[in-house]
């Protein structure tokens, strides 16, 4: 518990620096009101905006790169089944099963994912590349490359809409979070991830069936993905093949790395990952206040996040500290 | 006959520990000089220094007479000493020919003479009889050819000293005959082989001369006609045979059986191996290193699947097709790799101990955390774990007791039979004894434990039961009584 706590600090750190920058930087930014039955603000924003891509997207990512693994395909399934939930909603069918038919391709693409990592053997990296070159042209392939709009209000309302004063995506990921770790700690399933991506060999010789391990977290990270996708969809009422998602991959590797679990595998931080996604939407949203150009902003973006991973290294740690001894001394 | 070679002295460290104390081994020309030794005696590390791969910490190395001083590998190639590795270091998705002539190709201003180096290459190739495509990829021909270039590639750079590192460990019987062949006809033209085997056979049917090292020291350099094989194995395990030394310390028991291995093999690798464990008693694996007992342990385990006979538990067939089969026959595995197959590092000594029980009862049935807590303490105090407490990652502890953390993983699984791989190995000798009583207990409580070491003695004071294993065959069952270091030592050098 306390090696997770530490982990936890120095996202924290960086996100509370990114704030207070904010605070004095843009009057307002803290400005929060109400009205018609909902909060607004920029930091509901950045919530809102953090759940629905980044967030989502690291949930899933965090329990691969656990089990040693990367997902490079979630930016192609959110268009695939950002594509598949807009096509049915237009073919007639409800909301509810059109979410349905976009998760469920989704996590069929993940599953596939898995099959090729853990049954065929390839190395993540190559499998889900594939599938992030092959998940964006079926995306295309089922559009025919073209922009799907529709009107469809409880759809919408999924991406735009309210409970209890908070915006439904930020509900609705911090309850798959918050469901997610507690269904890990309570079965063992968190435990067999640690040890499958701590130390594969082992894992296996003590019993745990490590294939079926890495199968399950690439199924359940296109699960995040195709989530990730509608919520996409749904937020501007239209599909766009081409767009949704793209390079959304880094993000979420980003927003896990931030958060404190080692790109090696092993011990993971669902905590960390969403406090990580957070960071980086906050930067995102800085730099745009800042009127730094968007062609630019990946630059200072890119800063921050190297310092916080280095913040992580415990070798970097050991040789600072080292050298504020020696000039204590 | 003239001296080749000359390592004078050889002192190798790898911080604090010392690897080579001050090691001497002349090599003569034209002769076929074999260098054994068990794990850690330092061949390995020797060989490493003569090919330039470690720079010696002290001592020197003198070729036809000259001193050199090989920093890299490439200069002491330049000095005429070549290497062929057991797992063969050359380019597979290259030709023959670039293989042989790799690095040093003759060239025509910038370009590679292509014709020049085919001819070359079968011109190397012919000298060892064998006549292949060279230009075909090398990684297309099996293994003993793949070995033949390797040694082509020596004599096309003038090779004086061929040191061959297992050689024949790939290789089938015919192929080990014609691997042979070459040996004694390079030995007539004058070259001076370095053979390192785990065969006693194949030692004593090439070599002119034996040197054995052991935990880093030279033993002594004979002539192999005059050294009988009883000897050589006492000079390599470091244990006099005499008649009265470490007789058996467990008296047969006459437990009921509880497993039977009924002509086991593993195809190309072990067996086919036919024994009886008995409850509540310790049976050994004995054998020189590479005589196969690890192959037998991970063939029982599922690991390495057999591939011909039967396990039978009570007089039923049991499957061990899979690690996870084996557990649900009652068997459980602690692997001589402790790193590797073991410990999962980072994880904590409670959550490395529940693994095992937790992954056989499945994702769903989480053990409580009250009862992890409990089973951990409860083996903390019982195999008196050194560490700071349960939740310390298993990482920081130190070998010892890493290992008393995985042989509680495997306790709490209650198992019938207990393969223990090399369970002593690279620990203090304070856990070394408590490991062993530890065994003792199991066994009086009617566990059947199958025992592995390298330590005769230990085998020998544990065991009610010893199979001895030869080139990766059963030799011969040893029961009770019959159970000595002199007996056992008598079965592995027989021929």
């Amino acid at each position: 518990m306390k090696e997770i706590r530490s982990t936890l600090v120095w996202p924290l750190v960086a996100l509370v620096v990114l704030l207070v920058f904010n605070a004095v930087a843009s009057p307002g930014f803290f400005h929060v009101e109400w009205k018609d039955g909902r909060l607004f603000g920029t930091v509901v924003d950045i919530f809102n905006q953090g759940a629905r891509v980044p967030m989502l997207l690291a949930l899933g990512m965090t329990l691969v790169i656990a089990t040693g693994g990367v997902d490079l395909s979630v930016g192609s399934i959110m268009a695939v089944s950002g594509a598949v939930a807009a096509m049915q909603v237009n073919a007639g069918a409800s909301m509810g099963q059109a979410v349905a038919a976009g998760l469920g391709l989704a996590t069929l693409l993940g599953l596939v994912n898995g099959v090729l990592i853990a049954r065929v053997g390839l190395q993540p990296i190559i499998a889900t590349l594939v599938m992030m070159v092959a998940g964006r042209g079926l995306a295309m392939l089922l559009t025919g490359s073209q922009m799907v709009p529709f009107a469809n209000r409880s759809l919408t309302w999924l991406a735009n809409g309210s409970v209890g004063g908070l915006p439904v995506p930020v509900v609705l990921v911090l309850l798959l979070a918050g469901v997610t770790g507690w269904l890990l700690r309570r079965t063992a399933a968190g435990l067999f991830i640690e040890a499958t991506g701590d130390n594969e060999k082992a894992s296996r010789l003590a019993g745990i069936q490590t294939g079926g391990v890495r199968l399950a977290v690439y199924g359940f990270s296109g699960f995040c993905a195709g989530l990730s996708g509608v919520l996409e969809a749904a937020n501007i009422s239209a599909a766009d093949p081409a767009r949704i998602g793209d390079t959304r991959e880094l993000d979420a590797i980003f927003a896990v790395v931030a958060g404190g679990t080692a790109l090696t595998g092993g011990r993971f931080s669902l905590a960390g990952s969403v406090v990580g996604a957070l960071l980086l939407q906050t930067l995102t949203l800085t730099l745009y206040n800042q009127n730094v150009a968007p062609a630019v902003a990946p630059v200072p973006k890119a800063v921050v996040i190297l310092a916080v991973c280095l913040l992580h290294s415990p070798r970097l740690r050991a040789r600072f500290g080292k050298r504020t001894q020696s000039v204590a001394a | 006959m003239s001296e080749l070679l000359h390592a004078n002295g050889i002192v190798k460290r790898f911080g604090s520990f010392t690897a080579l104390k001050g090691v001497t081994f002349r090599l003569r020309a034209g002769e076929i000089h074999a260098l054994m030794g068990e794990n850690g005696a330092g061949k390995s590390t020797l060989i490493k220094v003569l090919t330039g791969v470690h720079e010696a910490d002290g001592g020197t190395v003198t070729v036809a007479g000259r001193g050199i001083r090989a920093a890299s590998p490439r200069e002491a190639e330049a000095a005429g000493i070549s290497t062929v590795y057991q797992e063969v270091n050359l380019l597979p998705n290259l030709s023959v020919a670039e293989n042989i002539l790799m690095g040093r190709q003759p060239m025509r201003g910038p370009f590679i003479r292509h014709g020049e180096v085919k001819r070359r290459a079968r011109a190397a190739l012919a000298r060892l009889g064998l006549e292949v495509d060279v230009g075909a990829l090398l990684g297309s021909f099996p293994v003993a050819v793949q070995q033949m270039t390797a040694i082509a590639r020596a004599l096309d750079q003038e090779a004086r000293v061929l040191i061959l590192d297992e050689p024949t460990s790939s290789l089938d019987a015919r192929e080990s005959e014609e691997l042979f062949a070459v040996m004694r006809r390079l030995r007539g033209e004058g070259m001076g082989i370095v053979f390192v085997s785990h065969f006693l056979d194949q030692i004593y049917a090439v070599s002119d001369r034996i040197t054995v090292l052991r935990d880093g020291a030279l033993v002594g350099t004979w002539e192999a006609a005059g050294l009988p094989r009883l000897e050589l194995v006492s000079h390599m395990i470091g244990k006099e045979v005499t008649a009265s030394s470490g007789d058996g310390g467990v008296v047969c028991g006459g437990g009921a059986e509880a497993f039977r291995v009924e002509g086991l093999e593993r195809r190309g690798v072990v067996g086919p191996l036919t024994f009886s464990v008995a409850a509540g008693e310790a049976t050994g694996l004995a054998g020189l290193l590479g005589s196969g007992r690890t192959e037998t342990a991970r063939m029982l385990f599922g690991i390495d699947g057999a591939t011909g006979g039967r396990v039978k538990a009570g007089g039923e067939e049991v499957a061990l097709g899979s690690p996870r089969a084996a557990m649900a026959a009652g068997l459980a595995f602690c692997s001589e790799d402790r790193k590797v197959e073991g410990i999962i590092p980072s994880l904590s000594v409670r959550e490395n101990i529940v693994l095992a029980m937790q992954a056989s009862r499945g994702v769903l049935r989480r053990v409580p955390r009250a009862e992890q807590e409990a089973l951990a303490a409860k083996f903390i105090a019982a195999l008196n774990i050194r560490t700071r407490g349960p939740e310390t990652p298993i990482g920081t502890l130190s070998g010892g007791n890493q290992q008393k953390c995985l042989l509680a993983r495997w306790m709490a699984m209650q198992p019938r039979l207990l393969i223990l791989d090399e369970p002593t190995r690279g620990i203090d000798v304070g856990a070394k004894a408590e490991i062993e009583a530890l065994c003792g207990e199991l066994r009086r409580a009617g566990m059947s434990i199958l025992f592995i070491s390298a330590e005769l003695e230990e085998v020998v004071r544990n065991c009610s039961r010893v199979v001895v294993l030869r080139d990766r065959r059963q030799a011969a069952v040893l029961d009770g009584p019959a159970i000595s270091l002199r007996t056992i030592m008598e079965t592995v050098a027989a021929s």
